[in-house]
């Protein structure tokens, strides 16, 4: 799509908004209207290649946006109104923002003479936004338009990709006023410059430094999938029979069912993982960022580690854990190096040492391994996800609110490609599973898509089953009630002597009663032996939204955890166990 | 560790502010704060007073170099520099203390830039360490007001923080 006609066309601000959106590939945008935004909505009402989605509640736009940014690499795009439009879209932004998540949000403004003035609907959105995007804009020219869209774009998607806001006052967007229409091709700007290779030093460096190890391990985050790397990251891992780890956000960027992946690792990571990280004397990171839920106590993180830390962000490196070879690039060039050095050296690891490695490996594999009891008469957490996996083999994409179920989710999916696994990790923020799992179907509607959900977080977008009768999106939604907010329970358990200060769901919805009364299929399940027939029922109905209530057992915990304070290797690994 | 940083930063509104709330979002402080257009129109510059330990000043220059809008910087403390700082001071000058008030002045190359029957103020330049100096050598009983500018700093030699 190419605006070059031999005339220049004569545009509205509001509809070069839209034509900039088209000219940029966006096929969706998620938005709902509002007085501030009103031109740009009839501008798209004029025109068909951009179609727009109009959720429930503008939060639900952004996460349909971010999912499926995070499914397909591109950058979503949203559009809400001035004042309380712009602040619902505020949890939105800063879940993508944690997660590097590239999405454009448009918010409405009031006429610009009025702001700073209390008009109605006036909020400061450049100031709200600005600690929680990766760059913000206001529009003070209607000329200005696909210049600032082009920007945006290339700011969201480049480098440590992130949302970016632009604020549009409504007289930017008046129909009668017009102005050559051109969009630009690229963008250049001299104050941003992100790196793109690796530095070549340091990744002979680092190659060096990981043939010499003899208890190397791969931590590899949500980098990977974000910088579509996971085929040089698995072919590296591979090619050294290295042992490989994922972060929450890296689930997928290698194949779960592979003899070499250990799992997660982290808070709620394997047992194996987390011996294998503080164990480790090489530690190949990978788009990760030592995150607190990574590393536990910083002061006791994996004391014999030799840190090699490729990210594209440097910021990210030696921020927790100081890194001893840095690498600043986008993780594919950068693997690509590695992998083309290694293939000159025709070298490899110390085999005898490796082969010792994987045995120590192994064992402690076989020491937990991900264990969980299911012998208790009402249905187990762990053991619904697994027949989740099952029935879907491992190839749906999984989107997942935050809680319990999110942790049971990572453990037990078996992740095998990346850009699947989709959930909130950084905000953590409940409520973006139904909406993720929209933005997903919307965008592959022939593929199967879960929302993996609790019945705390499906509380805090339900409006959105809503938005899915309109646009007949047929999700899945894994509903694991267990009556609690279980995540805080747990550690009200662990912390608290059980004192379920505001833990306790009370008075529930009939939510087969409230799936039905948005026109969908609910389904509930009480009892072990239904939940297959249940499952099966659910993913044969192709075409319709089906709610699944599956009553779990609300004494689960989520193990391991690791014990706070403590080191990588710390854990609670069962009600009565620990290291 | 006291480190003077440098920054080029695009003159547009808001890049001001996104700077300075990357300081209070992530709790890194700010001692002193000049910022003013260069002789190039589209570029401010910016010095800026912090203090930490390496880790610290290291992710302060690192998350500055995140911001879109900033063009260049550079933590001037890497090489030798030079820095300035403007002060103003209104103390009050009457019988003995007047001369007094004079004296210090000349002492410190001040200059008296405004003077009433009963106050004079003074204006000094340098460093941050002259500036206090001048300060404690002035009763503190006759201070009325003070004003300072906050570290402009520039690097020594030919070294320079330019496009």
């Amino acid at each position: 799509m190419t605006s070059q006609t031999k005339q220049t066309e004569m545009l509205s601000g509001a509809a070069m908004i839209i034509r900039a959106l088209a000219d940029e590939g966006v096929e969706y945008l998620y938005g709902y209207p509002g007085g501030a935004v009103l031109h740009i909505y009839d501008a798209l009402f004029q025109q068909t290649k951009v179609k727009h989605v109009l959720v429930r509640h503008e939060q639900a736009a952004t996460h349909m946006a971010d999912a499926y940014a995070r499914a397909s690499g591109k950058a979503g795009a949203v559009l809400v109104t001035s004042g309380p439009g712009a602040t619902n879209a505020v949890t939105g932004i800063a879940t993508a923002y944690m997660d590097s998540i590239p999405m454009v949000v448009l918010t409405g403004q009031v006429m610009s003479h009025l702001i700073g003035e209390d008009a109605f609907q006036e909020t400061d959105m450049l100031g709200i936004s600005r600690p929680i995007c990766k760059h913000n804009m206001s529009v003070r020219r209607p000329e200005d338009i696909p210049a600032i869209i082009k920007k945006a774009f290339y700011i969201a998607q480049s480098g440590r990709p992130g949302p970016v806001v632009i604020d549009i006052p409504k007289d930017m967007t008046i129909p009668s006023q017009t102005f050559p229409y051109h969009y630009p091709s690229e963008v250049k700007l001299r104050s941003y410059q992100p790196k793109l290779k690796g530095h070549s030093g340091q990744i002979k460096k680092a190659v060096t430094a990981l043939l010499a190890a003899k208890r190397p391990i791969l931590y590899a985050g949500g980098g990977v999938i974000m910088g579509g790397a996971s085929k040089e990251l698995t072919e590296l891992a591979q090619l050294l029979n290295l042992p490989v780890t994922n972060t929450l956000m890296g689930l997928g960027c290698y194949p779960s069912g592979d003899k070499q992946f250990i799992g997660m690792l982290g808070m709620h990571g394997s047992y194996e993982a987390n011996q294998t990280m503080h164990n480790a004397d090489l530690i190949l990171a990978v788009g990760a960022r030592f995150d607190d839920r990574v590393t536990n106590n910083t002061k006791k993180f994996c004391p014999d580690a030799t840190i090699i830390h490729i990210d594209i962000d440097p910021a990210s490196i030696s921020k927790t854990v100081n890194a001893h070879i840095p690498i600043v690039g986008l993780v594919k060039p950068v693997l690509e190096d590695m992998l083309e050095l290694l293939a000159q050296k025709k070298k490899k690891l110390d085999t005898a040492a490796l082969k010792k490695w994987w045995q120590q490996i192994d064992d402690w594999r076989a020491l937990h391994g991900g264990r969980y009891d299911n012998a208790a008469p009402m249905l187990k957490p762990q053991y619904v996800i697994e027949q989740l996996s099952k029935i879907t083999k491992g190839n749906a994409y999984v989107c997942s609110d935050v809680g319990q179920h999110q942790m049971f989710a990572a453990q037990y999916y078996g992740f095998n490609k990346p850009n699947r696994w989709i959930n909130s990790g950084g905000l953590g923020t409940m409520g973006f599973g139904l909406p993720a799992a929209m933005g997903v179907k919307l965008n592959y509607p022939d593929e199967d898509v879960v929302c993996v959900t609790g019945e705390g977080s499906i509380q805090m977008n339900i409006q959105e089953l809503s938005t899915c009768k309109q646009y007949g999106l047929a999700v899945k939604i894994i509903n694991l009630n267990n009556g609690y907010l279980g995540m805080v329970k747990q550690w009200q358990d662990m912390n608290y002597e059980s004192r379920y200060a505001s833990s306790y769901m009370d008075s529930l919805p009939d939510f087969v009663k409230l799936a039905e009364a948005y026109g969908h299929v609910g389904i509930r399940v009480t009892e072990p032996e239904q939940l297959i027939p249940a499952l099966e029922r659910a993913f044969a109905l192709k075409d319709q939204l089906v709610f699944l209530d599956i009553h779990i057992d609300p004494k689960e915990h989520v193990y391991p955890m690791h014990i706070p304070g403590g080191a990588m290797n710390d854990m609670f690994l069962s009600k009565t166990e620990r290291t | 560790m006291r480190h003077i940083i440098s920054v080029l930063l695009e003159n547009e509104s808001g890049a001001l502010a996104r700077l300075v709330g990357l300081f209070a979002q992530r709790g890194y402080n700010i001692d002193s704060l000049t910022v003013a257009p260069t002789e190039d129109a589209t570029l401010s510059r910016l010095t800026l007073v912090t203090h930490g330990n390496d880790q610290v000043i290291e992710q302060i220059t690192k998350q500055l170099h995140k911001l879109i809008e900033v063009v260049k910087l550079t933590d001037l403390n890497e090489s030798p520099h030079l820095e300035r700082e403007l002060m103003l001071v209104k103390v009050k000058a009457s019988g003995a203390a007047r001369d007094e008030v004079k004296r210090c002045a000349d002492i410190f190359r001040g200059q008296i830039i405004d003077v009433t029957t009963s106050t004079y103020t003074v204006q000094l330049v340098g460093t941050s360490d002259k500036l206090d100096a001048f300060i404690q050598a002035l009763s503190t009983t006759i201070i009325l007001e003070v004003v300072r500018s906050g570290v402009s700093g520039i690097a020594r030699g030919e070294k320079t923080l330019a496009l």
